[in-house]
């Protein structure tokens, strides 16, 4: 589904990531996990086409993606969840939700996933502004899915989230994932989290893919510390 | 009776007046923040393209479409040429703007010559008892509304609105939406460009057509949506309200100079009280 080979990006003159290769199969969730400033939000920004590539080359389903503009690659079937949300503060829940499917033809997918998400039906005539981050992080992830990506890219859905809405926002997106077969790239630090979903971790490393784990290990604290401790 | 009358309509003359003059300047700077100083030019080439479009022989209401449509093109060619590699460096644009203004005046005095041009308005004039009125300035008034609430329709319920609105408050998330952001940006201005030309030409048969005529406008008009506050359309209104209310009481018992200094006093004195405008406490609205 989408293959990544020895991708380069940075901010600038800096570089940031040094040759990242790892491939994504059609409805696998893909785990990446690394430390802050690791440069998981960094990968994220090159895939989606925020940040360009300096190097290396991004192919999905087989075409090459990587010379196109952030809205080409969107439309081409990419979607983003950033790191934060990015609500549009002042359009309301229902205009975020609309703008999530804004290009895309055919019939709108909102009352479908109105009932996948409930909690957002009686905020639909707010600002966003005016949500809290968890009913923010659930408005971002629905307003990305009516969209219909083929590959959604998450960036640290938990976030500064309490732990009931993290788990409702697990379950949506187990449930999700095998009703519609989504392929997923999901950025956590939440350990729980990602070896709920994920079928495969990739560790990142300053810039590097430097192990990839069963999501089993997790729970194995000696590869966590192995990896991830400090 | 007779004089509520006049009152009534020298308030909403002076508040259509300032719609008109204000509602490009409120897509352009109220919602895409450039500051364009060129904007009291793009008005004059509006009267401009009215001006020589009557004196071909088009009608008056063609002619406002023909500048509508004139300006909105120059606004894009601006927005291509100028504009795009300005976008957040707000002392360049001031620069430039200010550059490109200097430059329409010169260059419309060269073409057009230093003169006052005027338009006929049509269906002469009107009294209210003794006090005449060029009729011309009802339909004015009527256009104001027309444009006001087509824009704040387009604005609000279309498509092509949300996605302007949507990019303009976050290009990135835009383009992560599949929304082409530098394309909105362009389409956006030439959008404002068209209403400020359209501006220009129903002005024109009421306040003449010369080179330097966008001078007499664009401070007031700047006033007028930074007065407005976040809120770009419904501050236009409001803040237009005001002051035209305040001009037109005091421009009927006194003198219009008067009227002037009144309505800065009050916008002094209202960003002193509201520094972030009279819509900064709005919750929502556009
Ligand atoms: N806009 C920027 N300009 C320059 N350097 C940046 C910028 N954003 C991030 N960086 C640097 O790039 C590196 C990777 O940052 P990145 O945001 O990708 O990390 P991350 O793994 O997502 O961290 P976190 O877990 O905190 O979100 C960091 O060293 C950071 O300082
Ligand atoms: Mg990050």
């Amino acid at each position: 589904m989408l293959e990544i080979a020895g991708l380069n990006a940075g901010y600038g003159r800096i570089p940031i990531l040094n040759g990242v290769s790892f491939s994504v199969a059609e409805g696998e969730v893909v785990g990446i996990l690394g430390h802050n400033g690791m440069g998981k939000t960094t990968l994220l920004k090159a895939l989606i086409g925020e940040l360009r590539a300096t190097g290396g080359s991004i192919r999905l389903e087989g075409r090459d993606i990587t010379p196109l503009s952030m809205a080409r690659r969107a439309r081409a079937g990419l979607g983003y969840v950033p790191q934060g949300r990015q609500i549009l503060p002042q359009l309301t829940v229902q205009e975020n939700l609309r703008m999530g499917e804004i290009m895309r033809g055919g019939v709108s997918a909102i009352p479908e996933m109105l009932e996948t998400f409930p909690v957002l039906k009686p905020l639909l005539a707010r600002p966003g502004q005016a949500l809290s981050g968890g009913q923010q992080q659930i408005l971002a992830l629905a307003r990305c899915l009516v969209g219909q990506p083929k590959v959604l890219l998450l960036d640290e859905p938990t976030e500064g989230i309490q732990p009931s809405i993290v788990d409702e926002i697990a379950i949506a997106l187990k449930h999700l994932q095998s009703a519609l077969g989504l392929t997923i790239i999901l950025v956590e630090q939440d350990l729980h989290f990602i070896a709920a979903l994920a079928s495969r971790v990739l560790i990142i490393q300053r810039g590097r893919i430097i192990a990839t784990i069963a999501p089993t290990a997790l729970a194995d604290p000696a590869i966590v510390a192995e990896y991830l401790g400090i | 009776m007779e004089q509520t009358v006049i009152i009534l309509y020298q308030v909403l003359y002076s508040f259509s007046f300032l719609v008109l003059i204000c509602l490009g300047l409120a897509v352009i700077f109220g919602m895409m923040q450039v500051i364009n100083l060129a904007q009291g030019e793009f008005i004059m080439l509006g009267a401009y393209v009215c001006n020589v479009a009557v004196k071909d022989g088009v009608s008056l209401w063609l002619s406002f479409l023909i500048a509508a449509v004139a300006v909105g093109l120059f606004g894009i060619l601006v927005e291509r040429v100028l504009i795009r590699f300005l976008y957040g460096r707000i002392i360049d644009t001031l620069l430039a703007t200010w550059g490109l203004s200097i430059f329409l005046v010169g260059g419309t005095t060269i073409v057009m010559g230093p003169t006052t041009n005027s338009i006929p308005a049509p269906f002469g004039t009107m009294y209210i008892g003794a006090y005449g009125i060029p009729a011309y300035s009802l339909v004015l008034i009527a256009l104001a509304f027309v444009l006001l609430i087509g824009t704040y329709a387009l604005m609000r319920y279309t498509r092509a609105g949300l996605i302007a609105r949507g990019t303009m408050q976050n290009p990135v998330m835009a383009a992560a939406f599949g929304i082409p952001p530098q394309t909105v940006y362009m389409l956006t201005f030439g959008f404002g460009s068209a209403l400020t030309g359209l501006a220009g030409a129903i002005i024109a048969p009421l306040s003449g057509v010369s080179p330097t005529m966008g001078i007499f406008f664009i401070a007031k008009a700047f006033v007028t949506v930074i007065a407005g506050g976040p809120m770009v359309l419904l501050g236009t209104i409001s803040a237009s309200a005001l002051f035209g209310s305040i001009s037109g009481v005091v421009d009927y018992l006194t003198s219009s100079v008067l009227g002037e200094i009144c309505v800065l006093l009050v916008a002094i004195v209202l960003l002193r009280l509201l520094p972030s405008g009279i819509t900064g406490k709005f919750r929502r609205g556009i």
